[in-house]
């Protein structure tokens, strides 16, 4: 069986964008748990279990956007004009967000500016970055080859919903990231965040996942038809379980299970919009087959790809691993 | 017909404005990292404290522009889908695989062993501090052999070939990435960093030499960026000859623009236009100051060699010779000042005077920024001269640009413009002050003072 290269792309992509959220997720969820941080210090404490690898998790972003121009370069073309607005607000958050960590540590004056630079930063991305998952959901006018819709489309209802349940969960990894890498007081509040924050993103997931079948009657055939409403079905199935995880972690006082419970809701609720799309790559009407550069481009960049991901994934591998273990006020990352 | 042009034109103007921003940050970087590793390498290899005192503090200020570095990248790879999305969705079969090898050689490299490099010393030993140091400055020179990769393809397409829906299909991937102009390139703009980040070292040295001339930290950036001024400019002023022997070849018009010849030299004996202003209306160069045969001499490395001139092109073709033509004087004018003060150091040095000579160091100080200026006037060149194509010769810029309200380009030109002066302009200002402090003492102890030094804030915002 020849497999289509088209496909492996719409995969190597999907994997980069799921590295992106997980990484870059728990470095957000700390800037928007901030203002709830007890004070300067802690605040810092939590800056810095970041700061070494901030840098690395934010590179996925940039392999999933390039990675779609060199791929699907008719859907890059497509869905960047579509979310034009929220690719802005996004970037211009992700610069607050990026300099913060130096700029903090240069002044005494402007601190307090920064730290809310942080903060406000990581919070737009994620709202950036939750509307513009929700208006892909619910679909992408296209005219030609170009987008077809006007300036507001991803302004609604569902976005605005898709948008919260991303800041709570990115909060929620947050939250169990500090459980992970702080110890003491901080730990503490952590666990007291992890809490709330963890029942929320539940419920938020069970109601977009309510939602979303009835956006598109693509969605409700991939979800209840038969037979692919078998599989779709083992899905709530594993988030219950992973939910369970979570509760079990956080109440038997483990540190590193609610982070991987987490993560493994934020997997799984990912496998669930990936059942939705399927095949299309942008809803309702670019295929992944439509959208995919020839197959000259596909086989050059594949090469380096399966080569160089592993390697990339080692070496990021090895860097968390020489920073592991508890963060201490001491280590001044700066 | 008017909010066409209109959005077009706010498109151009945010593109060159990021572009132009973010440029500034890796001409530092991929100098400064390559020598942060040799930095590194010397404080290994002899165990003199001074090398690694200047290690610790550049690295800081290293990581400060990094991180600037990074953010405006980022912004870079998204804008090719916002505001050209039809140049995106044509070009992208080809550009799109070489910036995805960037990403996946370069960023991720770099950004692994960053935080290995900026706080690691002590968690993984020495050995291995010093290969993510390495590591860290491969990563900046991969990351600018890919891009100028893309430029370089975009300025002298080949090895492509079009599909049934206008889109650029590669044929040759070896063709493509070692396009005629791109060895040109690389090396004019990998030198270009190499002399930027000097001149930033050497204008640091200067200025703390001039306060206190016994500074040692002060004298090794200083002799250091002086032997590179000696040695790199003038291997600097050959690449940049050869890169304009290439673009005559390969790009006439942009050549004719620069030198702002409207009508042809086909018998050669063209004169080399020294000042002046072109008017691209009357196709005259007003007030103008030539000398003879040179600019054939210099061309084409030949009396007699022919020249064209923008008349020679179809009026729709022509770049616009006005700004370039003053860009590519600022360039050329910056790089012989450059040559200027490494030769005056070297004859300063011979008579063992170049810790002394104070008017050497002012000049230094003076001439600390002229990389970023070099390096910004021979960019705008030769985008400028580019046009009106984004693919040479086959794909326009007006057919290249994303189906969108000029209202909505502006209003996020000017959200980029606020957020960019306020941020990267605080960034430049923590930079300069970094570089303020005086390489000298105990970095611990320099590091603690730093932090909590009321006095040191006081000329903050």
């Amino acid at each position: 069986m020849v497999i289509e290269l088209s496909f492996i792309w719409a995969g190597l992509i999907a994997f980069a964008v799921l590295a992106y959220v997980l990484l870059d997720g728990f470095d957000l969820g700390i800037g928007i748990l901030f203002p709830f941080l007890k004070d300067r210090d802690e605040r810092h404490l939590a800056m810095n279990t970041i700061a070494p690898v901030w840098d690395g998790n934010e590179t996925w972003l940039v392999l999933g956007g390039g990675g779609l121009l060199a791929a699907f370069p008719l859907a890059y073309a497509i869905v960047m004009p579509a979310l034009y607005p929220l690719i802005i607000t996004m970037l211009l958050g992700l610069i607050f967000r990026g300099v913060a960590f130096e700029f903090i540590h240069r002044t005494n004056r402007m601190k307090a500016f920064w730290e809310i630079g942080f903060c406000l930063g990581s919070l737009i991305a994620a709202i950036s970055q939750g509307m513009a998952l929700g208006a892909l959901v619910q679909g992408i006018t296209i005219d030609g080859r170009a987008y077809g819709g006007g300036n507001w489309d991803w302004l609604t209802p569902f976005s605005a919903l898709t948008a919260l349940a991303l800041v709570v969960g990115y909060a929620t990894l947050g939250a169990t990231w500090l459980i992970l890498k702080t110890e003491g007081e901080t730990l503490t509040r952590a666990r007291r965040f992890a809490w709330p924050l963890g029942i929320a993103l539940l419920v938020l997931i069970g109601v977009v996942s309510i939602v979303t079948p009835f956006l598109r009657p693509e969605y409700l055939e991939r979800w209840f038809g038969w037979p692919s409403g078998v599989y779709s079905a083992v899905v709530p199935i594993l988030l219950a379980c992973a939910a369970w995880m979570l509760w079990s972690g956080l109440r038997g006082r483990h540190t590193l299970r609610p982070f991987l419970a987490t993560v493994a809701i934020f997997v799984l609720t990912y496998i669930g919009l990936g059942i939705s799309f399927y095949p299309s790559l942008v809803p309702p009407s670019l295929s992944i087959i439509d959208a995919a550069a020839p197959d000259t481009s596909l086989r050059f960049l594949l090469i380096g790809a399966s080569i160089l991901i592993p390697m990339i994934l080692v070496y990021t591998a090895y860097s968390y691993w020489v920073f592991r273990g508890k963060v201490r006020p001491e280590d001044g990352y700066h | 017909m008017l909010s066409d042009i209109s959005a077009i034109d706010l498109a151009r103007a945010q593109f060159a404005f990021t572009i132009s921003a973010h440029i500034i940050f890796p001409a530092f970087t991929i100098g400064l990292a390559s020598w942060l590793a040799v930095l590194n390498g010397l404080w290994l290899w002899r165990r003199d404290a001074v090398y690694l005192r200047l290690f610790e503090q550049w690295k800081t200020i290293f990581a400060v522009v990094f991180g600037m570095g990074v953010v405006s990248g980022i912004v870079m790879s998204y804008q090719f889908g916002t505001n050209w999305s039809v140049f995106s969705d044509k070009a992208g079969p080809v550009i799109g695989p070489l910036m995805g090898y960037e990403v996946l050689t370069a960023f991720f490299l770099e950004a692994g062993f960053l935080g290995i490099m900026l706080f690691g010393r002590e968690r993984v030993g020495e050995k291995l501090h010093m290969m993510a140091t390495t590591i860290v400055a491969i990563g900046t020179v991969m990351s600018a052999f890919w891009i100028l990769a893309v430029n370089s393809w975009m300025q002298t397409p080949q090895g492509h070939g079009f599909n049934d829906v206008d889109q650029f299909i590669p044929l040759d991937w070896w063709a493509i990435i070692f396009n005629p102009s791109f060895p040109y390139r690389l090396v004019h703009m990998v030198l270009a960093a190499y002399l930027t980040t000097a001149f930033v070292v050497g204008g640091v040295g200067a200025w703390h030499l001039l306060k206190s001339p016994k500074n040692r930290g002060a004298q090794i950036m200083f002799s250091m960026a002086m032997w590179m001024a000696l040695i790199v400019t003038p291997i600097q002023i050959i690449a940049g000859d050869q890169h304009g022997l290439n673009t005559l070849k390969h790009q006439p018009a942009k050549i004719a623009a620069i030198e702002g010849h409207y009508k042809g030299y086909p018998e050669g004996r063209a004169p080399l236009i020294l000042f002046g202003l072109p008017d691209d209306a009357t196709g005259k160069v007003r007030y103008k100051v030539e000398v003879p045969l040179l600019g054939s001499l210099i061309l084409t490395h030949n009396l007699d060699g022919p020249l064209q001139g923008l008349n020679d092109f179809p009026p729709e073709n022509r770049p616009k010779s006005a700004l370039i033509f003053w860009t590519f004087r600022i360039m050329v004018a910056t790089g012989f000042a450059m040559l200027g003060i490494g030769l005056w150091a070297a004859w300063a040095r011979w008579r063992g005077q170049l810790y002394d000579a104070r008017w050497l160091q002012r000049s230094a100080v003076l001439l600390a920024p002229s990389g970023f200026l070099a390096v910004l006037a021979g960019w705008i060149t030769t985008e400028v001269g580019r046009q009106p194509f984004t693919v040479y010769g086959l794909l326009r810029t007006s057919d290249s640009v994303s189906p969108l309200q000029a209202e909505a380009v502006g209003a996020s030109l000017i959200a980029f413009i606020v957020v960019y002066f306020f941020v990267f302009g605080s960034g430049t200002f923590y930079a300069l002050r970094l570089m303020g402090r005086s390489f000298e003492g105990d970095i611990s102890a320099q590091v603690d003072h730093t932090a909590s030094d009321p006095k040191g804030t006081q000329h903050g915002h």
